[in-house]
Formats: C-alpha cells, sequence, structure tokens
C-alpha cells in the first residue's frame, strides 16, 4: 500500500519525455520573444532617459507620460490592448511581434528609469572636468557618463532583465505557444499536473539562472573597472 | 611690450539674486603667475569656471587672446582646451587609468596620434614621479596622486593658460608638498597661470602678483613681498592675521597631538 502510493507520487518519467521536445519548442519561442523584448527595451529606455537627461521640450513631457503608464499597467493587459484592441482601429500585428511590442514598451518604461537614475549619479562636476578637457557634449555623454552610468545601473539593469522574462509568462493570453502556454496546454489534455508543472520551473530557471549569474559577474567585472576594485 | 593673454573687463556675475563679482576687471599676460587670495565665498571659483565658459555671465567679457568666451557659442570647446583647470576635488574618471585619463581628451578632441600622447603622458608622468602608476585606476592613488595625475591631464591638452583652484585644500597636510612642487615647476617653465591657494609661503614663492578678493572685489592688487609683509588695506591685513593664528594653532595642535 505505501509503496504504491510512493510510486504514484514519483514523477513519470517516462510523459517527461514524451513532452520534452514541446517545451524545447516552447523555451526557443520564450527567448526568442523574451530577448528581442529586452533588446526593444534597451533601445526604448536609452532614448527617453535621454529625452528626460536633456530634458527636450514637448517629447520630455510624453516620455514622462509614456513611463507612468506602462510602468502602472500589467503586461496582460498592455498585450491585450496591443492584439485584441488596436486591430479595432485596422492596425493588426502577428502575436509574436504582439508580444515583442508589449515587452519593449513595459520593459522601456522600466529601462527608462533605470538608466536616468545611472546617468544622474554621475557628480556634476565629472562633466564640468570633461567639458574644461575641450570635449563636445556627446563626447562627454559617451565617455564620460555613459560608463559611469552603466556602473551604477547594472544591478537594477540585471534585475529588470529577470523581471521582464519572468513576464514572459503571460504570452500564453494572446495565443502564444510558449512555456505558460505548453504546460497549461498539456495539463488540459492529459491531466499531468505535477510532471507539466515541474517541467515549467526547470524550464524557467533555465532561462533564468544564466542571466542572474553572468548578471552579476557583469557587475562585478564593471565596478572594477569603473571603481578599481 | 606685455603680451596680453586673458582680458576680463567689467564681469558681472550672479546667482539669482545674490550678486557674486560686480564690475571684476584683470588682465593676465603671456608667462604670469597670478595668485588669489581671498576668505570663503569670496567668488574665486565662480571667477575660474566663469574664465572656463562653466558659468552664464551676467556682464562684460572674457576674452582669451582677444577671442570671446562664451559657454553658448559653438567655439567654446575649443577655448576650453587651451584652458587648463584642475579642481580641488581631482576629478580623474574613476572608469579609466591613469593613462587613459591623460590620453582621451588630447586623442579624442584634439585628434593627436595615439602613440605621440602617450609618449608625452609617460614623459609627464615621469615628471612627477607617478611612471609606476601608469595602468592603475584612480581608486588606487592616494590624493597627493590624483592631483598630479590631474595635472598632467591638463598639461596633456598643452592649454596656454592654467587655473588651479584650491587644489591641495582637500589634502592631507604631508601630501600638499609634492602637488606643490609640481606647480611651482610649472611656474618655472614660464607657464600662464592663475592659482587660487590658502598657501601663503606657496602663493609668495609661486607668484608674479597677488590678487586679494572680497566679496567679489579686488580689494588689494600687488607683488607678493608687498601684499604680504606691508598690505596696504585693513581688510587684507586681518585676513593674512588670521592665517598666521591658523598656522602657528595647527602647529601647536600638531605638537600638543604628539605628545
Ligand atoms: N551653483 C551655485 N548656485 C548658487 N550660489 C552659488 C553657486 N556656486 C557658488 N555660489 C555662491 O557664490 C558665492 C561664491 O562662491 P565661490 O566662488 O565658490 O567662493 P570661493 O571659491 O571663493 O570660496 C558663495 O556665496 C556661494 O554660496
Ligand atoms: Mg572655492
Amino acid at each position: 500500500m505505501l509503496r504504491r502510493l510512493e510510486r504514484s507520487d514519483r514523477l513519470n518519467w517516462s510523459v517527461i519525455e514524451k513532452y520534452l521536445p514541446l517545451y524545447e519548442k516552447a523555451t526557443v519561442l520564450t527567448l526568442k520573444i523574451g530577448w528581442l523584448g529586452v533588446l526593444f527595451s534597451v533601445a526604448i529606455g536609452l532614448a527617453v532617459s535621454l529625452i528626460v537627461h536633456y530634458r527636450i521640450p514637448v517629447l520630455r513631457q510624453t516620455a514622462k507620460i509614456y513611463i507612468e503608464i506602462f510602468r502602472n499597467t500589467p503586461l496582460l493587459i498592455q498585450l491585450f490592448f496591443i492584439y485584441f484592441g488596436l486591430p479595432k482601429i485596422g492596425v493588426s500585428f502577428s502575436p509574436e511581434f504582439c508580444g515583442v511590442l508589449g515587452l519593449g514598451l513595459l520593459g522601456g518604461s522600466y529601462m527608462a528609469e533605470t538608466f536616468r537614475s545611472g546617468i544622474e549619479a554621475v557628480d556634476k562636476i565629472q562633466y564640468e572636468t570633461a567639458l574644461s578637457l575641450g570635449m563636445s557634449k556627446a563626447q562627454v555623454m559617451f565617455h564620460i557618463v555613459l560608463p559611469q552610468a552603466i556602473t551604477y545601473s547594472t544591478p537594477a539593469f540585471v534585475a529588470n532583465i529577470i523581471f521582464l522574462l519572468k513576464e514572459t509568462s503571460v504570452f500564453s493570453a494572446i495565443s502564444l505557444m510558449d512555456l505558460m502556454f505548453t504546460a497549461k496546454d498539456l495539463i488540459g489534455l492529459y491531466y499531468k499536473t505535477a510532471e507539466c508543472l515541474v517541467m515549467l520551473v526547470v524550464f524557467y530557471l533555465l532561462i533564468l539562472l544564466p542571466v542572474s549569474v553572468i548578471g552579476s559577474v557583469v557587475e562585478r567585472r564593471l565596478s572594477y573597472a569603473s571603481f578599481g576594485d | 611690450m606685455a603680451d596680453k593673454l586673458l582680458t576680463i573687463e567689467h564681469l558681472k556675475k550672479s546667482y539669482g539674486d545674490n550678486l557674486i563679482l560686480k564690475d571684476f576687471n584683470l588682465t593676465v599676460n603671456r608667462g604670469e603667475v597670478v595668485v588669489i587670495i581671498g576668505p570663503s565665498g569670496c567668488g574665486k571659483s565662480t571667477l575660474l569656471r566663469c574664465i572656463n565658459g562653466l558659468e552664464e555671465i551676467q556682464g562684460g567679457e572674457i576674452k582669451l587672446y582677444g577671442e570671446k568666451i562664451d559657454r553658448n557659442k559653438k567655439n567654446i570647446a575649443e577655448i576650453r582646451q587651451k584652458i587648463g583647470m584642475v579642481f580641488q576635488s581631482y576629478e580623474l574618471f574613476p572608469h579609466k587609468t591613469v593613462l587613459q585619463n591623460i590620453i582621451l581628451a588630447p586623442i579624442k578632441v584634439q585628434k593627436r596620434s595615439k602613440s605621440d600622447v602617450i609618449k608625452e603622458a609617460e614623459y609627464l608622468l615621469e615628471k612627477v614621479g607617478l611612471s609606476d602608476k601608469r595602468d592603475v585606476y584612480p581608486r588606487q592613488l592616494s590624493g597627493g596622486q590624483k592631483q598630479r595625475v590631474a595635472i598632467v591631464r591638463a598639461l596633456c591638452m598643452h592649454p596656454e593658460i592654467m587655473l588651479f583652484d584650491e587644489v591641495t585644500a582637500a589634502l592631507d597636510p604631508e601630501m600638499v608638498r609634492e602637488v606643490l612642487d609640481t606647480i611651482l615647476e610649472l611656474a618655472k617653465q614660464g607657464r600662464t597661470m592663475i592659482v587660487v591657494t590658502h598657501e601663503m609661503s606657496f602663493a609668495r614663492a609661486v607668484s608674479d602678483r597677488v590678487l586679494f578678493l572680497d566679496k567679489g572685489e579686488i580689494i588689494e592688487e600687488d607683488i607678493p613681498e608687498r601684499i604680504f609683509d606691508n598690505p596696504k588695506t585693513e581688510r587684507a591685513r586681518r585676513f593674512f592675521n588670521t592665517f598666521e593664528y591658523d598656522a602657528v594653532k595647527n602647529h601647536t595642535d600638531t605638537l600638543n597631538r604628539k605628545v
């Protein structure tokens, strides 16, 4: 009796083996959309933070509104809006593109704040010193401010990436066959709940752990380069 | 005929309603070393920052070889190359090594050949006794070493004039000497400099002319021998006296601590 229970509690490896290819496919999709979204968010974040930093009129107010809207609404709702809402006004995208766009816009608002606070952390007199050496404003930004700002913002930057990759779990809502979708689908079809969930966790860890590890290595490296210890 | 390098005429500078420099006039000739002395908050740093185009000015003009210094003009970066500035807080770039700190602007701004600039940087580092620190990050240097690197960094741009703003004020006493010696050496080479300092005996040794500033105005201006030994104004006399007292007091303090 006891032995039987034990056995049924154990994970069924043949099930896991059978589902493995599906999970692998979903992981590739999740990684692809996740990282494209991250890349997009970095581009948006950098542009928006520079707009805010240089106080470019009009754009700056727009940027502030953008940041507040996207930081304060859930990704799920943003995705619904893009995927189901936009077609109503005649603009429709593939689910993949919607995923990248949604993640990029959400991430952009976080990255913008991260970069902005990194730029602000660089002392004003460092700008002035660089200017006094005859550098142009762009040279000061590129050679002096941004490298230091990146160091200041790395911890938050890595946290943002991990947060964004985790957010991919809502993509299933716009019928993207990502990890979450695959897991839910399989559970619904075959009731192998334990196996499916364990695999889901393992694959998410496979995606996120390397980011976390590499992130902390980079953090240490950068702080050495920037501050010499 | 004296060769006028820097001319400041009727300079007016205020922060909001706070008028710092009212009607400031100064001419610095080529090869001249002008020392500026004055109580804290009297506008010494502000003046140097105006000369470097780091501040918006409210009136008058500052010219370097007849060329107007205006921070909103296109040529300001070009003019700044001719003005070397050294700050109290060194301001080395923390993410760059000593050598990178020095060669960055000559290469990127002046587009000089990298190998030439490195050669010059190494030569200058050797002269200030820091050859072995070439590839070290600023964090690993003492205050005095940082300040000497900052001076070399400014020198490597081949400036026409050097501005020093209380460059030893943040240093531990035992490091003050090495930095002052470096500046003294530059004076001997005939460089044009404006030096803001509280080191009276250094001021006496380095300067051709001393300005005593108070509340943004030149109260007294003379050769060092006369202004230090025989100040004409009461305000200057009182100011120098407080310094003598401080020197005596610091000295006895150190003695007391040692006992
Ligand atoms: N950025 C600023 N904004 C407002 N006031 C300033 C600023 N910088 C300096 N001041 C004021 O200008 C006066 C002169 O300052 P400063 O030139 O630094 O004096 P010093 O270098 O002679 O000690 C001081 O009263 C100071 O408070
Ligand atoms: Mg000052």
